[in-house]
């Protein structure tokens, strides 16, 4: 390639050699510093390349002559941490559950603890306030599906409900509409009856009579006489203010009809066993406890 | 006779000069005399005041730190004697700020840079390094001369260097290491710093103090003062002409002569000044300034010169104190014959002691009169309101309770909610069911959860207030709060 390059008479200073339209440019270079700086950052990368874990392969990648990895890292200082509450954790695994909440300091641990674990694992059904949603139940009201003293809490959390673990709650609502058990109005019927078992209004011309044999027939099976619900089964109280789905009757027809079936994970080997016992804790200090 | 004299002409400045000055070393030269016996005295003090208070004990009883002064950052406590000061209580340090800066003014208006010159630790540590240097390496000429045949090292004159940055290197560790005894109980921290045993914190911060005293003072010295501190220009706008300095009395100073000469000049009859030029003075200075330039920025005020001045003065048989506390006004009254006056109570000074006691006052008044029982109410926010199934509703609240005595207390919770609502704490099963009690560890807080429930026929409308009221049932001592209670 031919140097166009010359001396520019005004400046003084040396051109690019480019041309256009009669324009030539000045050549002003890099400052030295600069590209210095550069080359030297080039360099770096290179280094850094063979030194810490930067290409990927095929199934992996390479791992650099430190074997560093921030996955280790994170590692290490989850040790560290474990070494650092290792005693209070310790106690919160040996004590009861009763005596933990007697213990002012074991039972602020067990809040704390629970409390963030709560927000990781449980706050995207239960909300970040355990107030619940619909048909996830509200964690700080007194009606338990599953029981609310403090073994009862940890078991529904250890082994969930309906969550395929061997040791976990089953019952469920069955489908009445679906199946065929019962027919469309009497569904409508009994759904009547269940409102009214709580004090709330029903339907004109509803026959309060026929709406109790159903009931009788089919459903005090697991909720109960009167429908007072049963904790063994999951079975809830219809004659309390709560519902975990709604109390209207379009909801009441739905759930009767379609049956409900909400689900639980199991939190046993997900959790530690620790863990899972300042969560029950926690839950139960919310207010509903039992 | 009395003539009025003025003072040299000052050499103009040069306006077209570089803006950079090369710094002029110093090397002041000792004196004794009044100034020097106080500075002297000053400076045992306020060493003696740094060094040794981590190690005054004061009893607090069983299981509180028994150091009389103690920043406690762990725990987040400060002890000073008997005050117990919490992270929340830091307005005092506010106050105290106020107090230092407005005693600063003061000191200012009466007697000029007092604290420049006798007080601030960087003169205090300056001074204790030319001693040492005097100490090792000889008087103002001695270090002079061997600054300037530095070339030549000899082993005598490299040892003098070495032990001379030895002991300066030893005092400011000691300086360092007194820094940290107010952090931590200061034997058992002496202890583990000698074997090695205190945490990294400590030794780093020793470091970092022993640098900076060894820099500052070994070193830097006179330009901190000229260029690093704002309070040379600060304190310049706040003086008055009543405000006493160390001024060179020009009244009595010009024109300079010689003894002889000045003896002749006075037999005839002229005016001639008590200042032979020996320029004692500049040898004594530790900022190198000539005080006879009238007063300048770089004068610390540490009144050596007239030490300097006062013993050449007697030497020669002339009055004292040609150099001294003075102010311009009394110059020119002497030049009119007339006697000095002094005049110390002034708009200025009564005011800034007027502000030192309004708020030193307010201080004491509310630190003796503090509450040293508390409470905090937080309502939880999500939820605002739990429906229970019998139609009933609770609101819950996070309730801090703050025992900053030293000694536990039985503390008995009262919380007036909607009408038969009922109170439970979380974890306490109380005697007295609606009235829960708990102990609350002395100087230390106690986090409970406190429900609020309200019967079904009693769900009020909207949100109404909640009085909290915690009791001390040994005392009677109550602290109050409110919050309020939320229907969903």
């Amino acid at each position: 390639m031919t140097d166009h390059s010359e001396i520019d008479s005004v400046t003084g200073r040396a051109t690019t050699g480019h041309e256009w339209d009669g324009i030539k440019e000045l050549n002003t270079p890099l400052p030295r510093w600069w590209v210095i700086c550069f080359y030297l950052t080039i360099v770096w990368a290179v280094a850094y390349w063979v030194v810490y874990p930067a290409w990927p392969l095929i199934s992996s990648n390479t791992t650099g002559l430190f074997g560093y990895s921030s996955r280790a890292d994170v590692a290490v200082e989850l040790a560290n941490l474990e070494k650092i509450r290792g005693d209070k954790m310790a106690a919160l695994g040996t004590a009861s559950l009763a005596d933990i909440e007697k213990d002012p300091a074991l039972l602020a641990l067990a809040r704390a603890k629970g409390k963030t674990v709560f927000g990781d694992n449980c706050a995207p059904c239960h909300g970040s306030g355990a107030a619940g949603a619909k048909g996830f139940p509200n964690l700080n009201d007194d009606d338990w599906l599953w029981g609310g003293t403090l073994d009862q809490i940890m078991q529904t959390i250890q082994f969930g409900a309906r969550s395929g673990h061997a040791k976990t709650h089953e019952g469920q609502m069955l489908a009445f509409g679906k199946d065929g058990v019962l027919k469309p109005e009497e569904i409508v019927t009994v759904a009547n009856y269940v409102r009214s078992l709580s004090g709330l209004s029903t339907r004109k011309g509803y026959d309060a009579a026929k709406g109790e044999k159903i009931f009788v027939d089919n459903c005090v099976a697991c909720h109960g006489d009167g429908g007072k619900g049963n904790q063994e089964l999951g079975a809830p109280n219809l004659t309390d203010k709560i519902w975990l789905y709604g109390s209207d009757e379009a909801v009441l027809i739905e759930t009767i009809g379609n049956g409900r079936a909400g689900v639980m994970p199991a939190w046993e080997g997900r959790l530690d066993p620790a863990t899972i016992k300042a969560m029950a804790v926690y839950v139960h200090s919310l207010g509903g406890g039992k | 006779m009395n003539k009025t004299v003025n003072p040299k002409d000052l050499t103009p400045v040069d306006d077209n000069g570089p803006l950079y000055a090369a710094r002029k070393k110093v090397y002041p030269q000792s004196v004794s005399g009044t100034f020097r016996r106080i500075k002297w005295g000053l400076m045992a003090f306020c060493l003696g005041v740094y060094y040794f208070l981590p190690f005054v004990r004061w009893n607090r009883g069983l299981g509180a730190p028994s150091q009389a002064v103690l920043i406690d950052l762990p725990n987040s406590r400060f002890y000073f004697f008997f005050i117990e000061l919490w992270p929340q209580e830091v307005y005092y340090f506010t106050g105290l700020l106020i107090v230092a800066a407005v005693a600063l003014f003061l000191m200012n208006s009466v007697g000029g840079r007092i604290w420049c010159g006798y007080l601030c630790p960087q003169t205090v540590w300056t001074d204790l390094f030319y001693a040492v240097e005097r100490l090792v390496e000889g008087d103002r000429r001695e270090r002079m001369r061997k600054d300037k045949s530095a070339g030549t090292l000899t082993i005598k004159r490299a040892s003098e260097i070495g032990l001379k940055h030895a002991i300066w290197l030893m005092i400011a560790w000691w300086t360092g290491g007194a820094w940290v005894l107010y952090f931590n109980d200061a034997p058992t921290l002496v202890k583990e710093l000698l074997t090695f045993q205190a945490p990294m914190i400590a030794y780093s911060w020793i470091g970092i103090l022993t640098a900076t005293t060894y820099v500052l003072a070994g070193y830097m010295r006179e330009q901190v003062c000229t260029y690093m501190c704002p309070w040379p220009r600060i304190q310049a706008a706040l003086t008055d002409e009543w405000a006493l300095n160390v001024t060179y009395r020009y009244d009595r100073g010009e024109k300079r002569t010689s003894v002889k000469k000045a003896a002749e000049l006075r037999a005839l009859g002229e005016q001639v000044g008590d200042c032979v030029d020996c320029y004692q003075c500049v040898a004594v200075c530790p900022t190198g300034i000539d005080i006879r330039n009238g007063p300048q920025l770089e004068c610390i005020q540490c009144g050596l010169c007239i030490d300097a001045c006062d013993n050449v003065m007697t030497k020669i048989g002339r009055p004292k104190r040609l150099i001294g506390y003075d102010n311009d006004i009394n110059i020119h009254r002497r030049q009119e014959g007339k006697p000095p006056v002094y005049r110390i109570v002034r708009a200025r000074t009564v005011v800034y002691s007027a502000i030192i006691a309004a708020v030193g006052g307010i201080m004491i008044y509310t630190l003796a009169t503090r509450s040293l029982l508390d409470v905090n109410v937080l309502h939880d926010r999500n939820p605002v309101a739990v429906k229970l199934s019998d139609g009933s509703i609770r609101n819950a609240y996070t309730v801090r309770l703050l025992n900053k005595s030293g000694y536990d207390r039985v503390i008995a919770i009262d919380a007036d909610g909607p009408v038969n609502s009922t109170i439970h704490v979380v974890g306490v099963d109380s005697v007295t069911p609606d009235r829960p009690m708990i102990v609350v560890p002395r100087d230390s807080t106690s986090e409970l959860r406190l429900l609020v429930t309200a019967p079904a026929d009693n769900n009020p409308e909207k949100s109404i207030p909640v009085h909290f009221h915690v009791t001390d049932i040994g005392l009677g001592e109550v602290a109050s709060t409110t919050d309020n209670f939320v229907a969903p």
